[in-house]
């Protein structure tokens, strides 16, 4: 059994279950409610598939007043409500309790208006990431913000978890390219914050939205901040004998004053795992770093020259730059698909603990001896640049006791990467899968004043309840409120 | 991901199978990103992440198929978009043949939904029948809206106005090479192709003779078995597939094979898997020869080299790639790149990568998804503007023929005709006006 628990389902609420779909059915369209055990199952869990739990009922909303009309009746009845985007958070962001109701935003999927002149899109927030950017194609901007799963995460995925991405880097995460929202609170209350325009007055309440992890309410559309697309891009691969040392070279390419993009690091057995899916020619070494820079012809040029000479200094086994577009693209395809295809070689847990930039060699040294000490293998990939690392332990989920062991490894690199004065979560959010080890970043009074902030949105707790604190913390709030009227 | 199956249940090679595609799954969602099916319905549960997981669940507590379970699946294309996007490399059409296998044994379909697909798999496979049937359906065409069930308007909205005679090309025969004999080919005629149209194989067969090959029609070769097979109904597929892996066994034994020519991309995807399908039986060594042979008709043309191809004139050409060829057999450039050599300009639309809702049987038996994927596909085509729309499957042909005014050929076709064939008849008078040739000739 796996170490982290979810709080035990309200059978009063369960016993209901007729009543709470009939209520749904009532006010939605048939099609909007999914409620067959046989089907809710399919919703038990997102990428995260060690926590499974199947939902009470799934709805699937078509429009903003189709969403608040759900979150209206759950609230109502009091049935605590999950959101979910595309359901690829690696942190169980999306993970249901048998006494919930999932509201899905996946037919949300509206491109709502497009001002290149005022550089902003509005859309549905069910639109995945990637099909923003290809809307704009032809306009010749893009949306930065680029999770490795933009194929298929959608928009508001990317907002309850502040999702990053490679080119963060340069360009910032969800909440540097986020201009306003259209949400529903948890009574099903339509409300909206910022627009297209700067505005620096009043609180920034939109900072609170990004990265909520859907506690606060469910995001339907929001207005994003576009850039032009660069006149060209290169991205360069550079192969050291030793993860220290390239975890040096990362440290010294910041620290020499050249902004790349990206920098993104794989090791060895990432590598293997990629290379069979991509076939992008990767260096046959222990660490590859993937250097992205862009601009004009002659700035690409300048600032390969600039990383090639620090690069020297430590004696890569390889530096080879991409000769042309098909290759740059595989080389991110590889890259992108990374978490993905190591499903080749077994099941994993992936984390995302950041360090700050100039710990990555003492970090990946730590995680190596850790990894020895458990016995259990860790594969290494991630934003390098922005010090966002992402550690998979490699595991066997069906050998008794493996997950146990992996969970407890993974909570030994977090805690590494807190005492290295990093967090818990660069992008994927804390979810279930951190929850518990929120007080080794936090103190109780920092955490008292967040959920006193989740309070004040959802006075209930029904949105997410079990999520992001550990449960003793969170208990008075979900028991307190579960009676509040 | 975690699977649940007792030994018994693994000892089954069916399941063993399901087992390891199953574990290869991480859960990771990339693949509902390309699905065609979640993309028109935005339920999980019509994506290849919800159908695997409705699928182990039915396979892992060995469940009597519920209704909610059959729709999802019945819903799946088989498009297989999703194994082109995995990069876990997830096997999903290994895993929903099986699924479907086992709905076809334990599930009880309504008498209607039984009535029908009994009736497809008696007649789709055999060219005789079905051009009876096609003969029957185009007198009853001019009814069709007094027909109550949709999927049964939706075959006779398919009947094509103009029905060819048989072909001679489709006998039994061995063909000489126009010249010297660089290598010797079976080509697989096909099965509803031959009674929808008998251009396809005669210039598949013109091409073939042009670039050395002695084509070989053999002797008892038949449908593939996809149809069939796509149904779950695996002994009669097994049976369609074992005359064919007989008769080409034989070819190979008597006077050697280099390929087994396919220009029905649905059907090279299973012939190119009978290897799997017989894997536990008396013909596995055979058919894998049969397997490792199969080649669509571009895969050997790239190999060959188009000969002096400069008889067409350089029409815009958008070319559909068809699932089966561009996911099923993973062959994506081949085609575009023999188009482009013959002089034509080609044009690809957006989301190329999506079905176009033929899929087999699909827009038969799924008439709703079918028609919406089909206006998406036809509205992607004509917004590039082509002079002629060119695909290699005969369903993507039909599909989208009837769904646009602008003529859709064969790769093939085009092809024969760059290297000294006839003009494609269906060309008609296709927009001579603006090909730049066409308007030298006319200044």
């Amino acid at each position: 059994m796996s170490t982290i628990a979810m709080p035990t389902p309200d059978e009063a609420i369960i016993a209901r279950k007729s009543e709470i779909v009939a209520a749904l059915a009532a006010a939605l369209p048939a099609e909007t409610i999914v409620s067959d055990p046989e089907e809710t199952r399919a919703y038990e869990c997102d990428a995260l598939t060690a926590y499974r739990c199947p939902p009470l009922a799934v709805v699937l909303p078509r429009t903003t007043e189709e969403v608040a009309t759900a979150m209206r009746i759950c609230h109502g009845l009091r049935v605590p409500v999950i959101p979910r985007g595309a359901g690829t958070s690696l942190a169980g962001g999306a993970l249901p309790t048998a006494d919930s109701v999932v509201i899905g935003t996946m037919r949300l999927r509206e491109f709502l208006e497009i001002d290149t002149a005022n550089r902003y899109i509005r859309v549905q927030t069910g639109v995945t990431n990637l099909s923003v950017s290809a809307e704009l194609e032809s306009e010749g901007f893009f949306y930065a913000p680029d999770p490795s799963s933009q194929l298929a995460c959608t928009i508001a995925g990317n907002i309850g978890m502040n999702s990053g991405g490679a080119h963060c880097l340069k360009y910032g995460v969800t909440a540097n390219n986020l201009l306003g929202v259209r949400m529903v609170l948890a009574t099903g209350e339509i409300v909206e914050l910022g627009g297209p325009l700067l505005g620096a007055s009043g609180l920034d309440i939109l900072s609170l939205i990004c990265g909520s992890e859907g506690q606060l309410a469910i995001v339907t559309e929001a207005t994003l901040r576009i850039v032009p697309k660069p006149e060209g891009a290169r991205p360069m691969l550079i192969g050291f004998d030793s993860a220290e040392t390239a975890g040096e070279c990362v440290a010294r390419i910041i620290r020499s004053g050249v902004l790349p993009v990206a920098i993104e690091y794989m090791d060895d057995v990432c590598l293997r795992a990629v290379e069979a899916f991509s076939k992008a020619g990767y260096p046959d070494c222990p660490a590859v770093l993937i250097v992205e820079v862009e601009g004009s012809d002659q700035e690409i040029a300048d600032q390969i020259e600039r990383i090639r000479a620090v690069a020297a200094e430590l004696h890569p086994i390889e530096f080879r730059c991409s000769r042309n577009a098909d290759e740059s693209q595989a080389i991110w395809k590889g890259r992108k698909s990374a978490f993905g295809a190591m499903g080749r070689l077994g099941d994993y847990l992936c984390l995302d603990g950041t360090v700050p930039v100039s710990k990555l060699p003492y970090a990946l040294k730590r995680i190596g001896e850790l990894s020895k000490k458990a016995g259990l293998e860790v594969a290494n990939v991630f934003h390098a640049g922005d010090g966002n690392m992402h550690p998979l332990i490699l595991f066997n989920a069906n050998r008794p006791g493996d997950l146990e062991r992996a969970e407890a490894l993974g909570n030994d690199i977090l805690r590494l990467c807190v005492d290295l004065g990093g967090c818990l979560s660069g992008e994927h959010g804390v979810g279930v899968e951190k929850r518990d080890l929120m007080p080794t970043q936090f103190a109780p009074d920092d955490m008292a004043i967040q959920m006193e902030i989740k309070g004040a949105f959802d006075r209930a707790w029904l949105l997410n309840p079990a999520k992001v604190f550990p449960l003793e913390a969170s208990r008075p709030h979900r028991e307190g409120a579960a009676t509040c009227s | 991901m975690q699977t649940n199956f007792t030994e018994d249940q693994l000892a089954d090679p069916a399941t063993r199978r399901s087992n390891e595609i199953l574990r290869s799954c991480v859960h990771c969602g990339f693949c509902t990103a390309t699905c065609p099916t979640y993309k028109v319905l935005g339920d999980e549960l019509d994506s290849p992440r919800g159908r695997i997981y409705l699928m182990k669940d039915m396979l892992e507590n060995s469940k009597v198929p519920d209704e909610k379970t059959v729709k999802h699946i019945d819903r799946c294309l088989s498009c297989l978009s999703c194994m082109t996007t995995c990069p876990s490399g997830v096997h999903y059409m290994h895993l929903v043949d099986h699924a479907r296998e086992y709905i076809e044994q334990n599930y009880k379909r309504r008498w209607d939904e039984r009535a029908l697909r009994w009736l497809l798999a008696r007649i789709l496979p055999y060219p005789g029948r079905f051009r009876v049937a096609l003969l029957g359906a185009k007198l009853a065409k001019p009814f069709r809206k007094l027909l109550p069930d949709a999927r049964l308007r939706a075959m006779l909205e398919m009947v094509p106005a103009r029905l060819p005679a048989p072909s001679p090309s489709d006998h039994p025969q061995t063909i000489p090479a126009e010249n010297d004999r660089v290598k010797r080919v079976a080509l697989l005629t096909g099965c509803a192709q031959r009674a929808l149209n008998t251009d396809i194989n005669d210039a598949t067969i013109r091409l073939l003779r042009r670039h050395g090959c002695e084509v070989v029609i053999a002797k008892g070769i038949g449908c593939c078995g996809a149809l069939t097979h796509h149904m779950g109904k695996t002994r009669e597929s097994h049976q369609m597939a074992a005359i064919n892996v007989r008769a080409l066994t034989a070819e190979i034994d008597a006077g050697g094979l280099d390929a087994v020519v396919i220009n029905t991309s649905g059907c090279g995807t299973t012939v190119k898997d009978y290897g799997h399908m017989f894997r536990n039986d008396a013909l596995a060594e055979d058919a894998g020869r049969v397997a490792a042979l199969a080649k669509d008709i571009t895969e050997v043309l790239s190999d060959l080299g188009l000969k002096d191809a400069s008889h067409a004139e350089p029409l815009r050409v958008a070319y559909h790639a068809a699932c089966s060829l561009q996911h099923g057999q993973q062959v994506r450039s081949a085609p575009k790149d023999l188009l482009k050599a013959a002089g034509f300009v080609v044009v690809e639309p957006r989301d190329s990568h999506i079905c176009c809702g033929s899929a087999g049987t699909y827009n038969l038996l799924q008439p709703a998804i079918s028609v919406e994927l089909k206006a998406r596909k036809v509205a992607t085509l004509e917004a590039i503007r082509p002079q002629v729309i060119c695909t290699g499957n005969i369903g993507c042909m039909m599909q989208i023929g009837s769904g646009t005014g602008i003529p859709v050929v064969h790769t093939v076709e085009l092809l024969d005709w760059a290297t000294g064939g006839p003009r494609p008849s269906s060309l008609g008078q296709v927009a001579s006006a603006e090909s730049p040739r066409a308007q030298l000739v006319s200044a």
